[in-house]
Formats: structure tokens, C-alpha cells, sequence
């Protein structure tokens, strides 16, 4: 809980110190981002709402032994992509990519696979594009990035597999 | 998000198929706690980049994290992103920014990726307590490099795919 109290902090201190910059740059640049950001907020929030509300239904519905299932031990590269489609497949926030991994990894899956199961998860989860991405960035910007990263959950297994850890 | 829509819809039927009612609210109030948590920093992620996309200024911009900013401007970039606050409503609207103000594909690649991957946030209030410190630890030290891979390589693609935008 504190750590996210000293993120908020962190946050609202750069919103601070960068509207402190704008307003030093004449008041008129402060309201008109102002209001700028405050048209992309009424903007973003029923998207979010959907986004943030949704997410749990959907999450509830996908078994997560099946996913877990994927990870085994000594799966070897078999294991890793089926691992990367898995993390690319898995809806919901934070916690539940997290906990997944964490339960992969309690039940005997291999470090790399739960590396790259973890990877691909933060750097494409399909649910995460189309909820958290499209709604912000242009959506050719968002499928180019989705697109070049797939082949880096694959890199960060491989130097997990050469250095042997975690 | 219609398609959204309907997968919400289906997807909260089969919950109430197997839950019952119950089922259904207990995930509907967890969700709203959460959504009502993250409007704030929405709201502060949205500020942070109309404020950014303001003062920023345009030609610099372009020059060290454009087109032709190199190597250095993917570091820039990927160093951006792992010291950017907050969540992906943060995140998104300034790497939105900075590609209205002229950076390019690659180094905003690079900053979305190294605040997916290594950025403090997420790591500290989820991976550490759920993961365990040593798998963390080691799953940043293991994707250091890959925010300038990433950069570097959708860097090389959009040149190829989009010639034309090349030109500066």
C-alpha cells in the first residue's frame, strides 16, 4: 500500500512540476493544457470503465490451471512459446499475470518459460492492447510495437536459459 | 469496443451461469473499487501529457529522439520510460505525446517497452510482493537490453515499411 502511496506521489509531483514549467511559460499555455488533458480524460473514461469493469468477468471465465498447464517443467522451447502465446492470451491486471507466473513457477514450471510467460505478458496481453493501448496511442503505432516485440520474450528466455538464473 | 462490449456481456453471462448473482456483483464491486482507485491517476496520466506535449519543445524533440537520433535517442528513450511514474494511463499519453511532437517509432518502441519491462512502478507494487524478490530481480536484469533491441529493431522495420515517412 505504501508503494503505491509513493507512486501517486511521485505522479502527481511530475504533473506538479511540469504544469509549474507550463505556467512559467505564460498562463495561457497552463489553461490551454488544462484543458486539453482534462477533454483526453472525459475522453478515455468509459473506454477505461468498460477496460477496468470488463476485465474481471473475462478473467473469471479463462481457467487459469489451463494456463499454468502450458508452463511445464522442461518444456525446453516447446514450453517458451506455448508460454508467449499464453502470456499474449492472458486478460486482467497486475495480479492476475503476476499470480499466474507465480503459480507456474510454485508448481514446477521452468524459470525461462515463466520469464518469457512474464514478458510477453507486460510487452503484448492481447486484452491490454485493445483496453489500455488502442484507447491512447494511434492504433498503427500500437500493432507496429506489438508486432516488434514478439520476438523478445524468446530473447529474454534465451539469455535465462545461457546465465542459468533466476 | 463493441467487440470488448460484447466479450464483457458474454463473459459476465457465463460468470452468472456458474456464480449466480453473487458471483456476478462480487467481481462488479471488486472492479469498481479498482476503477474508482485508478481514475485519479488517469486523470494525472492525461495532465502529464497535454503539460508534456506543451512544453516540450518540438524541434529538440524531433532532433533527439527523431528519425535520425540514433542510438542515443533510443537510450533516451528507453531511459524515459523506466523512470516514468504511474500506470499505463501515464505511460500511453505521453508516449502519444512525444509521437505528436516528433519523436519516432523506434524510440517511442523503446520507452514503451523499458516502462512495460523495467519501469519501477508495476515491479514494486505487483512483481515484488507476488513474484518474490529474487524472480524479479533477476527478470529486470534480464530485460535491460530489450527496450533498445526493440527500438533498434522496429526502428529498422518502419524504414522498410514506410519509406516515404523517412523523409525529413
Amino acid at each position: 500500500m505504501s508503494a503505491a502511496l509513493l507512486i501517486d506521489i511521485i505522479l502527481w509531483g511530475s504533473v506538479a512540476a511540469v504544469g509549474f514549467i507550463a505556467y512559467r511559460r505564460g498562463p495561457k499555455v497552463l489553461t490551454a493544457s488544462l484543458r486539453e488533458g482534462s477533454m483526453d480524460f472525459v475522453n478515455i473514461v468509459p473506454r477505461i470503465a468498460l477496460g477496468v469493469i470488463g476485465s474481471g468477468y473475462i478473467a473469471a471465465v479463462i481457467p487459469q490451471e489451463i494456463i499454468t498447464g502450458w508452463l511445464g517443467p522442461n518444456s525446453g522451447w516447446f514450453g517458451v512459446a506455448t508460454a508467449v502465446i499464453a502470456g499474449a492470451a492472458t486478460p486482467g491486471g497486475p495480479v492476475v499475470g503476476f499470480s499466474i507466473g507465480a503459480v507456474a513457477l510454485k508448481a514446477g514450471g521452468g524459470p525461462p518459460q515463466v520469464i518469457a510467460y512474464v514478458i510477453a505478458w507486460a510487452l503484448f496481453a492481447f486484452q491490454r492492447l485493445l483496453l489500455w493501448e488502442i484507447p491512447f496511442m494511434p492504433a498503427r503505432f500500437v500493432w507496429f510495437r506489438a508486432t516488434v516485440s514478439v520476438p523478445f520474450p524468446f530473447v529474454a528466455a534465451a539469455i535465462a536459459m545461457a546465465i542459468g538464473k533466476p | 469496443m463493441i467487440t470488448i462490449g460484447v466479450l464483457v456481456a458474454a463473459s459476465a453471462t457465463l460468470v452468472y451461469r456458474r456464480d449466480g448473482v453473487d458471483g456476478v456483483l462480487d467481481i462488479l464491486t471488486r472492479d469498481l473499487t479498482l476503477f474508482g482507485g485508478i481514475l485519479p491517476r488517469v486523470l494525472a496520466g492525461c495532465l502529464l501529457g497535454a503539460f508534456i506535449a506543451e512544453i516540450l519543445p518540438h524541434e529538440k524533440v524531433s532532433r533527439s529522439l527523431g528519425p535520425n537520433s540514433g542510438l542515443k535517442g533510443l537510450l533516451i528513450g528507453a531511459a524515459f520510460g523506466a523512470i516514468l511514474p504511474g500506470g499505463p494511463f501515464t505511460a500511453y499519453p505521453v508516449a502519444s505525446a512525444l509521437l505528436a511532437v516528433g519523436a519516432d517509432f523506434g524510440a517511442t518502441i523503446a520507452m514503451v517497452v523499458s516502462w512495460t519491462l523495467i519501469g519501477y512502478g508495476r515491479a514494486v507494487a505487483w512483481e515484488l510482493p507476488i513474484m518474490g524478490t529474487d524472480f524479479t530481480l533477476w527478470r529486470i536484469v534480464i530485460s535491460l537490453p530489450l527496450p533498445l533491441l526493440a527500438g533498434a529493431l522496429g526502428r529498422f522495420v518502419y524504414v522498410r515499411m514506410y519509406p516515404k515517412d523517412d523523409v525529413e
